[in-house]
């Protein structure tokens, strides 16, 4: 008798999901995650924003379009997540609140900490674009994909976000 | 200030044990919030170490460790389950139990529910008449095709036990040759021969 037709069977099951295991996308792609995320919402709540980015992907993880490029999508998870942080810290913080802490005292302005002043001061959309181009090293085009914005609005993030930079720190 | 300014912030020594860290807490946050569909951990075990893949009906599948087989096993997991798969000690710790006592030459069966949904087809058949080989006992190919209504299968039964997600709790090292020849054991002979052996079928080489 003919053998019974098993990868024939196999074949017929519903194919629910084309990406790979969570765990393999995970360890592929934590280590950019968390370097973004270090700098673009700071060290303190790099944490907190890693469990929210990788907690709303894999929620969305068995739906995922065919073809997507996922080291691609879990960035642009981050970015909005990155963002809507420092909006919903700026939305609770109180008007009285002390201005940034430092802002006015003599800091040794090649040190680190004079450099994460700066970077907390840059608008959210501006801090993010940055951290992708020069810390990521992202094209203009893919930060544009990530932002969800023109090409010529990231640019102009970027450019913004330096020159402020490059005012505080010389 | 350069451009290099800022990477030094992202510091990367740390983001990589950091980031390993994080990564660490996702799956109980992720089981918190009912995210987890497939829990993976691992065992130690006399035949080497395994993977136990563990679902909310039940075990789904136990890969040997160290198998090419595993990445494939986890695909067709993510296919035919789904892809929120996440290392979880905590989710697989029940089997990790039951295992460690079969291993231990107390236990004789497995009371934990298992989850079928890797086997289709014919394997179905063959792997429900493969449950139900008591302990310490073996049956051949043909007896199984027999059973199952395809008496001149006895091929397509070898490649459904070949293919069984379940080894040792679907126990498909119980079926040999009508010879009496061990013939092939997807794990590998030799892990057949020392299941054989713990289970008292054979004795201790």
């Amino acid at each position: 008798m003919a053998a019974v037709g098993l990868a024939a069977v196999e074949s017929e099951v519903a194919v629910s999901s084309t990406v790979p295991p969570f765990q393999d996308f995970l360890e592929a792609n934590r280590a950019t995650v968390y370097r973004f995320l270090t700098v673009a919402v700071g060290p303190a709540d790099a944490d907190d924003c890693f469990q929210e980015t990788f907690l709303s992907a894999l929620r969305a993880y068995p739906r995922v379009t065919r073809g997507e490029r996922l080291d691609r999508w879990i960035l642009r998870i981050a970015s909005r997540k990155a963002i809507d942080h420092h909006r919903s810290r700026a939305r609770s913080a109180l008007p009285t609140a002390e201005p940034p802490e430092r802002a006015t005292t003599t800091v040794d302005p090649t040190s680190d900490d004079a450099l994460w002043d700066a970077v907390r001061t840059l608008p959210p959309r501006q801090r993010v674009a940055v951290v992708h181009r020069h810390v990521l090293d992202r094209s203009y085009p893919e930060i544009a994909e990530l932002m969800g914005s023109t090409e010529e609005a990231a640019r102009a993030n970027v450019s913004q976000g330096i020159k402020k930079l490059r005012e505080l720190i010389r | 200030m350069n451009r290099n300014d800022l990477k030094r912030l992202a510091g990367k020594a740390e983001t990589e044990s950091r980031s390993r860290t994080a990564a660490g807490a996702l799956p109980d946050a992720a089981a918190t919030e009912g995210l987890l569909d497939v829990a993976v951990g691992g065992i130690s075990s006399p035949i080497g170490d395994l993977l136990v893949v563990v679902t909310a009906r039940g075990l789904a599948a136990i890969a040997f460790e160290g198998d090419e087989y595993r990445d494939e096993l986890l695909a067709r997991v993510a296919r035919q389950i789904s892809p929120r798969i996440l290392p979880s000690p905590k989710g697989t710790d029940p089997w990790r139990r039951e295992l460690d006592e079969y291993f231990a030459a107390g236990r004789t069966g497995f009371e934990l529910p298992v989850d079928r949904r890797l086997i289709h087809g014919i394997a179905s058949d063959v792997l429900k008449q493969t449950s139900k080989i008591p302990y310490g006992e073996v049956s051949t190919y043909g007896a199984i095709a027999k059973k199952i209504g395809h008496p001149s299968a006895a091929r397509a039964v070898g490649r459904a036990l070949g293919a069984n997600p379940i080894p040792i709790v679907i126990p498909c090292h119980r079926v040999i040759g009508a010879s009496g020849a061990l013939t092939g054991y997807a794990g590998g002979i030799d892990r057949k021969v020392r299941l054989l052996e713990l289970e008292g079928v054979l004795a201790p080489t």
